[in-house]
């Protein structure tokens, strides 16, 4: 086992385009973390970079002690799942355990010890003598896995490894996988879009964009404390709604700064005064109660996904929508009314339905502010 | 050969998977076609059958005349159906000439070369495929662009190599200009590309050499393409004519295909002893086609041309 460490790495393909930019990362030894970040961000990038099958233009990478810059792949002492596993279709599941052992020369008891045990941890007994064509996905994807761990390798590379897996089955592999790493205590790499892995896994998430790291921290702190605007709009489902706003002195108090984002008013200390974005993530969105304190919104439903306990309400609100740079996709229907887009989640008992208007109050403790010029987040203690 | 078969419809990674309903859609034509559910006749066959027939002519005649005493062969108009049968034609074959010689000196011949191709143009083909080298592309393309040379404009200069190398009138002759060919590179190349490259990676990682990889990853998964060369490279060498003929005076070093033209002598020509060895020489060849007929049309089919 050992640590992994990236100092100032970046990768150029030809062309110019940076596919990482300038990384500074440290792995601990027997850390679980993971690469997260919307596709093409560089992230699978970085894992092709720790496993050899990609040579970083600038920078420097150690595995351990070594610094492994020209180090060939198969001298790394790495393992690797990959998102379509790469299981080999000729080879049945014993010989696609066997392979690597093999390939080290190692002797063909221990070989056998070895595929047996990882066999017997993975529930693969029965299907020792199957061909890959002849397993289901969940299977494939435990014989991928028990590939990688059955050298004992010092690092575990996976990338995108859930990701061909069907919800229920995902879930599933998901919290397999966690159970796997506090039992060999590997140090892990994981590449994932997928925040609710990122955040249920990791020990510590890396946040990626256009090939830099936006913020790197446990899963707790960047769903509670984004750095920027980026990790505010990637962390956490649903995102979390972005309204423009304004800072500016405010007319009652000394040294207190208000904001204001369409109806929403509210003061914070030690705000510089100019344009902020508002950031209120759904489930700091109240319902009704004229008792609670705070600022408060009207919001305008226009639809309603049940999700049993509680339910995704979308509707709109007063004020104009800031974009964080990492929706997924353009919004289909762009709004041409002064409203702004959001996304709340009510409890199932409201039964809300589209059309209601519903006063919705926040919790100003709860609200996030960004610098709009610079996306960076602007602090209060 | 059977295991070969598994290997080419094993439901690849993505990039294969991209094939998958193309090739489900012709094996399930196939299929139907063979469907023990009876004859399934198309308008297409009122033309394929008498095309058919018209092809089988020439190996009738060339049977029925193997068969016929030579006066018989001198009939006009021809005998289809000899009256008598005279199978000693085919010993007369044996003893008259060092058939039997020629027999193995072009199995030895086609053999090497077909193992040559198949090693050869396999390293060759991968290094293309995977590889990235210095001037990959400018050497791929020169090596190509000899595919549109024809073999009378290179004969002298590989004659005076040869000579050179002290090789003429030997096997070796027939060999090592033969050993790969860019046609081999060129169709394995192909091939090797459509293979998901995360096998190779995986392998890599898994502590394989580049060698290794190409062993034990690469060539087991690409049966049909190794089969459609090994076939065509069969064919080419076994019925080669020109360049034994220019190489090799001797007739104890003489192949099949030269050693039959010297049946036919100036004056007259044994055509019935022709014909039986024609017949014996074709064997080898018809009984591979039959055997590998399939890989031969789907890797021209598939591989050839993709990339």
């Amino acid at each position: 086992m050992a640590d992994v460490t990236f100092e100032n790495v970046s990768k150029e393909f030809p062309g110019g385009t940076f596919a990482v930019d300038d990384l500074t990362l440290d792995v601990g030894d027997g850390e679980f973390l993971i690469l997260v970040g919307p596709s093409g961000c560089g992230k699978t990038t970085a894992l092709r970079l720790i496993a050899g099958l990609e040579k970083p233009t600038a920078g420097t990478i150690r595995i351990g002690a070594e610094t492994v810059n020209g180090v060939s792949p198969r001298d790394r002492d790495i393992a690797m799942v990959f998102q379509n596993y790469a299981l080999y279709p000729h080879m049945t599941v014993y010989r696609n355990l066997a392979f690597g052992l093999k390939e080290r020369r190692t002797p063909k008891r221990e070989t056998d010890r070895r595929v047996r045990e990882i066999s017997s941890v993975l529930s693969l007994d029965e299907l020792l003598k199957r061909r890959p064509a002849q397993l289901s996905g969940g299977q494939r994807q435990r014989v991928a896995m028990g590939r990688a761990l059955v050298r004992e390798p010092k690092v575990f590379l996976l990338d995108e490894p859930l990701s061909n897996l069907d919800a229920k089955l995902r879930v599933q592999m998901r919290a397999e996988l966690k159970r796997l790493h506090k039992r060999v205590g590997i140090t892990t790499v994981y590449v994932t879009h997928d925040q609710v892995e990122a955040m249920t896994l990791a020990d510590r998430i890396v946040v990626m964009s256009a090939g830099k790291a936006l913020q790197i921290g446990s899963p707790q702190d960047v769903f509670s404390r984004p750095a920027n605007l980026f990790v505010a709009g990637f962390i956490g489902s649903p995102a979390m709604n972005l309204l423009q706003g304004r800072a500016g002195p405010a007319p009652d108090g000394i040294g207190k700064t208000q904001v204001t984002a369409g109806e929403l008013c509210f003061d914070r200390a030690g705000v510089p005064s100019g344009d902020v974005v508002v950031g209120i993530r759904p489930e700091s969105m109240v319902p009704g109660g004229e008792d609670l304190p705070g600022p408060s919104l009207d919001l305008e439903i226009e639809l309603v996904e049940p999700l049993g306990e509680s339910a995704l309400v979308h509707g709109t609100v007063a004020g104009t929508a800031a974009r964080s740079g990492a929706e997924e996709e353009q919004a289909i229907l762009i709004d041409e009314t002064s409203r702004a887009q959001v996304t709340a989640i009510f409890p199932a008992s409201l039964q809300s339905r589209s059309g209601d208007r519903v006063r919705v109050r926040v919790d100003p403790e709860r609200i996030y502010l960004f610098d709009a010029a610079t996306g960076e987040a602007i602090r209060h203690d | 050969m059977t295991g070969i078969v598994p290997a080419a419809r094993v439901p690849l990674p993505e990039p294969a998977e991209n094939r998958g309903p193309e090739r489900a859609s012709r094996a399930d034509r196939g299929k139907q076609r063979e469907s023990p559910g009876g004859f399934l006749f198309s308008p297409w066959h009122l033309i394929l059958i008498p095309i058919a027939l018209v092809m089988l002519v020439p190996m009738v005649w060339m049977l029925a005349t193997s068969l016929e005493t030579l006066n018989e062969t001198r009939h006009f108009p021809p005998i289809i159906f000899p009256h008598t049968l005279r199978p000693a034609n085919y010993s007369d074959v044996l003893t008259q000439a060092p058939f039997a010689r020629w027999f193995v000196n072009t199995t030895i011949v086609t053999v090497v070369t077909v193992a040559g191709n198949l090693l050869f143009c396999s390293l060759a083909g991968y290094a293309f495929a995977r590889i990235k080298f210095f001037g990959r592309e400018v050497v791929f393309v020169l090596i190509l662009a000899t595919l549109m040379i024809p073999f009378q404009v290179v004969m002298i200069p590989t004659f005076i190599i040869v000579k050179d190398l002290g090789m003429i009138n030997t096997l070796y002759a027939l060999i090592v200009p033969n050993l790969a060919g860019a046609f081999g590179i060129f169709l394995l190349r192909q091939f090797f590309r459509t293979l998901p490259v995360e096998l190779e990676e995986a392998a890599r990682i898994d502590g394989a050499s580049r060698l290794s990889v190409l062993f034990k990853i690469v060539l087991p998964l690409s049966g049909p393409a190794l089969a459609t060369l090994a076939v065509i490279t069969f064919l080419w060498t076994w019925n080669d004519f020109l360049w034994p003929l220019i190489t090799i005076y001797t007739p104890n070093n003489m192949t099949l295909q030269l050693g039959l033209a010297t049946f036919e002598g100036t004056h007259q020509t044994s055509f019935n002893l022709l014909m039986a060895a024609n017949v014996m020489s074709m064997l080898p060849v018809l009984l591979l086609f039959f055997l590998a007929q399939r890989y031969f049309i789907r890797g021209i089919a598939t591989s050839g041309l993709k990339g």
